[in-house]
């Protein structure tokens, strides 16, 4: 059969759109947002209807994804491991009211955190709301996993979880289609017309129903075919290896014959059968996961001798991903390596593209706030969180979408004046709204800097929710008009800028100062965009 | 039939287009491939690379062991040195002699050079300076890059172009020959001098 040659990423896109996927919703975040423009660019998803335009965050996403779920068709919801943490609320909820069409909850992980705040395991959420959890090892099984996510949804009237790490999202192999693509769902509400109404008699309800669905869940994940005992002679250990954890398991023995037994584990509830197996055969058990000791950790409950071994004792390092080498050591293998790195190479740390708007904002946001001195600025996460690092060092914090503007209402009232908060245009629209109204509700002296490059450049500048919207959203919220400064970001207009900012940092209330320049990638993306259409339309005329 | 390739250059620089021609190359003559690369906050001028892995039996996992790789193709020579603990002894470096400098501190080109030439396989390219002069084009100093390293991937030279072939197709014949062209003069450098 011919493959098609995949990211992860896109392997789940193919595989949601072939299973009969009326939706994808999400927010762009590194590892996930290539499901998303995957749909998005896919002739067969346009032709199919498919929607697929961005939200305003995890959350709206999410309980989008929920709405299309109780219409009765099969959803999707793309998100990076933190941005589980804004859609947790409606996440967790979803398990309670359960589902009707199928729902598809991705998740991808960054264990290293390659471009991530923190390491948090999906696992956990998946396992904290009760439901089950998919884990690919590999692109064809990312596939196969995403069309088998909606039937189990169905089947089992539950959000499912498809968890993913950055290795795979972001690797690519040749992917096997499957021949037949599902034909989508028709409009079917639910049966029980209470069902999503979760009012405290009818959540618990709804509850104990989730509660006594967890053995069928078991049992389900007992039989999958993405869970399997291996067999081998060596009992002194045996190992579960969980998603990518198998691979690097495998990797060191490329003949395919390693010595002990294995459970492959890739989907949850972990199945216990296979498990109890494993422990009760073998000596003692390494456990080959990606992200927490989740396993591990359940399995030291469970066992009396001191037999797991795997990232809790230090077998295995307890950050950071999985790699083979980190899994051959734990093997006893030696690290093979070769050549150490020559003292003469350099760091080549990310930073601003030269030309970039965020660099004027800094350089006049500097010197003005140097008169103030300095442990003032709290930022964001986007592009302009590389203001961090030198030459600019200019922010002072960058903790979760929208907590700029919140830390820097709570650093004022706590009498740090002037606090300035910088923000993107799109992190605005995504968390940064709410916590702009609770200044304005108590008239905190805060200045908030929205730097606006009417895109999301930090994930490849995707379409910003705020484009064209922020001044009517700040007055909106109640910022004063006289208090709201758009200004054009360009070395010319430096001091002219300061003036602004040292105006405005003087004012004893909530100021808006909007530096609007396009994102210097984007508007060439763009130029390119338009050249090409432009292109089309003469050949055609 | 393996190769295990490592290719590393800094965001921006095109090692992709790299890897999809050698992965339609794999994939449409049924060898086996995985490629994982860096994507996210790596692309604002800093550096990238890119696991590479091609062969006739199933492969396990997306990334190279360390000491393990056949090959360091890199597009520029700093670079290539960054990767050198997942080289495998007797492995090959091959790399582009034009810099990109967008830090303060890169390292003295003349020690940069000497590095690469202590090392025990090599070969050093300045592919831009071909891909100009002899190719007609400095675009496809990408595929200059491609054609130094074909002597040393384990895939018969003619997927190669086939690859080239397959990815460029959409862009009409005259982009294909160039590439192909480039892929020739890089090929025909590295059996002269490696
Ligand atoms: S991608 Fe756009 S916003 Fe990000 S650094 Fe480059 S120019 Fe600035």
């Amino acid at each position: 059969m011919q493959k098609s040659l995949l990211l992860g990423v896109e392997a789940i896109a193919q595989g949601a759109i072939d299973g009969g996927m009326s939706g994808v919703y999400a927010y762009p975040g590194t590892p996930s947002t290539e499901i998303t423009e995957y749909v998005q660019h896919s002739k067969q998803a346009n032709e199919l209807n498919i929607h697929s335009d961005w939200a305003a965050n995890e959350k709206t996403a999410m309980e989008s994804a929920l709405g299309m779920s109780y219409a009765g068709k099969r959803a999707m919801v793309c998100m990076k491991h933190v941005g589980l943490n804004v859609a947790a609320d409606c996440f967790m909820n979803a398990a309670i009211t359960g589902t009707n069409g199928g729902l598809l909850v991705v998740v991808a992980d960054d264990p290293s955190m390659h471009s991530s705040q923190n390491e948090q395991d999906s696992r956990v959420y998946g396992k904290f709301a009760m439901i089950p959890i998919l884990e690919p090892s590999n692109q064809q099984e990312a596939y196969d996993m995403a069309r088998f996510g909606f039937e189990l949804s169905e089947a089992c009237e539950i959000p499912v979880m498809m968890r993913i790490t950055t290795r795979l999202a972001h690797s690519r192999a040749g992917v096997a289609r499957s021949a037949e693509v599902i034909v989508q769902n028709k409009l079917k509400l639910p049966e029980d017309k209470l069902q999503f109404v979760l009012l405290p008699a009818i959540a618990r309800k709804r509850y104990r129903k989730l509660l006594s669905n967890q053995e069928k869940f078991e049992a389900v994940s007992e039989d999958s075919v993405f869970n399997s005992y291996i067999d081998a002679t060596d009992k002194s250990m045996g190992i579960i290896a969980c998603g990518l954890g198998y691979n690097y398991l495998m990797e060191n023995y490329p003949d395919g014959d390693c010595p002990y037994p294995v459970v492959k584990i890739s989907q949850y509830p972990i199945p216990r059968t296979m498990v109890q197996k494993i422990t009760s055969e073998c000596d003692k058990v390494m456990v080959l996961e990606e992200g927490y000791p989740v396993i591990e950790e359940i399995l030291k409950g469970y066992l009396e001798k001191e037999a797991v071994i795997g990232r809790l004792d230090g077998t295995l390092s307890r950050d950071g991903e999985l790699t083979p080498d980190m899994v051959g050591k734990a093997l006893g293998f030696e690290i093979k390596e070769s050549f150490e790195v020559p003292s003469i190479v350099a760091a080549r740390p990310p930073a601003l593209c030269v030309g970039c708007s965020h660099i004027d904002v800094y350089k006049a946001l500097n010197e003005v706030v140097a008169e103030y001195g300095g442990g003032r600025v709290f930022a964001d996460i986007g592009c302009y969180t590389l203001g961090a690092l030198p030459p600019f060092n200019a922010i002072n914090s960058c903790v979760d979408m929208g907590a700029s503007i919140t830390m820097a209402k709570g650093a004022a009232d706590a009498g740090l004046i002037p606090s300035v908060a910088v923000i993107g245009d799109s992190t605005f629209t995504h968390s940064g709204m709410t916590g702009l109204l609770d200044a304005i509700n108590e008239k905190t002296p805060i200045t908030v800097i929205i730097s606006d490059n009417e895109s999301i450049s930090m994930t490849g500048g995707q379409k910003s929710s705020a484009k064209g919207k922020l001044e009517a959203i700040c007055l909106g919220l109640g910022v004063e008009k006289e208090h709201i400064h758009v200004l054009l970001p360009v070395p010319k207009k430096h001091d002219e800028i300061k003036e602004i900012f040292r105006k405005e940092m003087e004012y004893n209330g909530v100021s808006v100062i909007i530096p609007r320049r396009v994102c210097v990638q984007k508007n060439v993306r763009d130029q390119k965009i338009k050249k090409a259409a432009m292109a089309k339309a003469a050949a055609k005329a | 039939m393996k190769t295990d390739m490592v290719i590393a250059g800094v965001g921006g620089q095109g090692i992709l287009s790299i890897a999809a021609a050698l992965g339609s190359a794999a994939l449409d003559n049924d060898l086996y491939m995985k490629q994982a690369e860096t994507h996210g906050m790596s692309q604002r001028g800093g550096d990238v690379q890119s696991f590479m892995r091609i062969s006739d039996k199933p492969i396990y996992s997306d990334l190279i062991p360390k000491g393990g790789a056949d090959i360091i193709l890199s597009v520029e020579p700093m670079e290539a040195l960054r990767y050198l603990p997942y080289l495998k002894k007797g492995g090959y470096v091959v790399t582009n002699s034009t810099p990109f400098i967008n830090i303060n501190n890169y390292p003295e080109q003349e020690k940069l050079e000497a590095t690469i030439k202590a090392l025990p396989n090599y070969v050093l390219i300045d592919a831009d300076r071909i891909a100009k002069e002899e190719v007609g084009s400095a675009r496809a100093f990408n595929f200059v890059m491609l054609g130094a390293a074909s002597p040393f991937i384990d895939v018969p030279f003619e997927y190669l172009e086939e690859g080239i072939r397959k990815i460029f197709a959409r862009k009409g014949d005259e982009v294909v020959d160039m590439n192909i062209k480039a892929l020739h003069a890089g090929r025909k450098f590295s059996q002269e001098n490696r």
